[in-house]
């Protein structure tokens, strides 16, 4: 029997999502991939898939899944939410699990991830990952597009994930004390392409103002609310490329933050780009957030980009056996005891 | 981003596409992937691989023989019902032009197409230009739901749907012909520099097509150059 994971219910918009497909923007074929990217690796590493491996990205409110394989491990990181396992589809309530830590659930066993509070997404790998054919190299979801992921959607209750293994591997859990989830106090950008678009006091509001992310921000885009930022008048713009993290200014002024499922190409003047390093952080902002911009250099741009990649490459060197935690009750631990009021350490399987 | 220009134009897109396919041909290590607009072609690039100086003087050099064609992608012929059931702006696009519905048909399928990019949804090309007299703004208020293959026209741009979808463009028919493939892997059908010129077909004829689409049996290929010159 194929082993999977059944969705009870699909959470608000959770979809399988990856590192992104690249290489067929020149047909309109966008990137998607993980708003969080750097969540999706340390939970692939958690578990010990390769980086790459297609995970769930759950916006705001969680799914609740069943195992249907004999084991499976898990792991979840991102914002901080409840996560609960129960003994069975029947059980209203169950035990607390921590995130940045993997764990084995059997067979039977059902896994409850709530509402987020702290940021938009949270990560759920699974050892070995999905057994679902990538569309053009790449597992993310493709909701306008409808391909790749699964069927091209979110998840719809009653969906049976097919797995790759039907039981984990036959080695320790492991947990992931050190991660930084902080947001930069300002979220730098490069000016530009098109900020000649705008007069110098336009950019000025741009950069002294306070944005908030709006509710009708999507994988798409984040579209901001606060201060216009006016165009000079009677200057038409032809299309052209985007870039992750491009700004694009609407008519009306309001600025527009293009994320993963971003089009290829965009028919509103882009006043700047956000650096590719904080583009992570960004994709972790909740709706009703307040951000800011500063600019940045190029140059600059680059440095903040390696010490983003010397990040990634020190999640591995930071995964520790989990058979350590009793002794060793991380603040993020406590934190997560505290929110969830239920203080139970003995009951994760050490 | 290498900006040729800021208008929609002919020659500042053969010279986007000339450099997009001279990027193809050299293949250089920390460029990703190009997306060739209208006018500019943004290069995506990997800076820990190509710092950004090394790759403005890479791109600085491969400009300095581009090679501009007039045409430089393949040539389709392309079926398409222009029937007032499945064209519900044909009446007021022929009214706001001053044509009747059958000078509307015949001036758009006269004209042939050249492929200037693709982008807003996986598949869509962006064709012009259209004939001066069928040039109209975008729809005041876009339409909710347009369907896949819907043949739309707005300012000097006409394109195909590929996907349902939203649109303020003014639709004035429907193809049978799958503009985003799905098997045996997902591929779009037009690229940019691509020809097209539009075959009308009838209501009838359009069915049957469609029939054969739905069941993967309407085999489209692009038009043999030297047929087309003896034709």
């Amino acid at each position: 029997m194929t082993p999977t994971l059944g969705v009870i219910t699909p959470g608000l918009r959770t979809t399988v999502q990856d590192l992104g497909r690249v290489g067929y923007q020149s047909f309109g074929i966008g990137v998607s991939g993980a708003l969080d990217p750097i969540s999706l690796r340390a939970a692939n590493a958690l578990v010990g898939n390769p980086p790459s491996a297609g995970t769930l990205e759950v916006a705001y409110v969680g799914p609740t899944l069943a195992v249907e394989a004999e084991e499976v491990r898990f792991a979840f990181v991102g914002a901080l939410a409840p996560i609960e396992v129960l003994p069975d589809v029947t059980a209203v309530s169950g035990r607390r699990i921590a995130p940045l830590r993997s764990v084995r659930l059997r067979r039977g066993e059902v896994v409850r991830v709530g509402s987020l509070s702290d940021g938009a997404v949270l990560y759920i790998a699974v050892e070995g990952g999905f057994d679902i054919a990538p569309v053009l190299g790449s597992l993310s979801t493709d909701t306008r597009g409808r391909f790749g992921g699964w069927q091209g959607r979110a998840l719809l209750a009653k969906d049976r994930l097919p797995l790759c293994q039907m039981r984990p591997s036959d080695r320790d859990d492991l947990r992931l004390d050190d991660f930084d989830r902080t947001l930069p106090q300002r979220f730098r950008v490069i000016l530009g392409p098109q900020h000649n678009y705008f007069s110098d006091s336009a950019i000025a509001t741009f950069f002294d103002s306070e944005y908030t992310v709006s509710a009708h921000s999507d994988r798409i885009g984040i579209r901001l609310d606060g201060p216009p930022i006016n165009q000079d008048k009677d200057v038409g713009f032809t299309s052209d490329g985007t870039a992750p993290g491009s700004i694009q200014v609407t008519g009306s002024g309001q600025p527009i933050v293009l994320m993963p499922d971003r089009q290829t190409t965009g028919g509103y003047p882009k006043i700047a780009t956000i650096v590719s390093a904080d583009l992570p952080a960004l994709g972790r902002v909740p709706i009703g957030a307040k951000i800011a911009f500063e600019p940045v250099t190029v140059a600059a741009a680059q440095i903040l980009r390696r010490e983003l990649f010397a990040a990634i490459d020190a999640i591995g060197d930071k995964l520790l056996p989990l058979g350590q935690i009793e002794a060793d009750v991380s603040p993020m631990l406590l934190d997560c005891n505290l929110i969830s009021g239920v203080v139970d350490g003995g009951s994760w399987r050490v | 981003m290498v900006e040729f220009g800021d208008s929609i134009d002919r020659n500042i897109n053969a010279k986007v596409l000339a450099l997009a396919q001279r990027l193809n041909e050299v293949r250089l290590e920390g460029i990703i992937e190009w997306v060739p607009t209208f006018r500019s072609l943004l290069v995506h690039y990997d800076p820990h691989l190509l710092p950004i100086g090394s790759l403005n003087a890479h791109i600085a050099e491969l400009m300095l023989d581009l090679q501009i064609k007039e045409r430089s992608g393949r040539s389709w012929h392309l079926p398409v019902c222009y029937d007032a059931r499945l064209a519900p702006d044909i009446d007021e696009v022929a009214s706001r032009t001053g044509l009747s519905p059958v000078q509307v048909v015949e001036c758009h399928s006269t004209a042939t197409y050249h492929v200037y990019m693709l982008g807003f949804l996986p598949g869509m090309a962006y064709l012009g230009d259209v004939p001066a007299k069928l040039v109209l703004p975008r729809l005041a208020t876009p339409r909710l739901r347009v369907p896949a293959g819907s043949l739309a026209i707005a300012t000097t741009m006409t394109c195909i749907i590929p996907l349902e979808t939203p649109s303020g463009w003014h639709v004035i028919g429907r193809s049978p012909v799958t503009f985003l493939r799905r098997q045996p892997h997902v591929a779009a059908l037009l690229a940019a520099g691509d020809t097209v010129k539009f075959m009308p077909v009838s209501l009838r004829e359009y069915e049957q097509l469609e029939a054969r689409a739905a069941v993967g049996m309407l085999h489209i290929a692009p038009v043999d150059e030297t047929m087309e010159r003896a034709a």
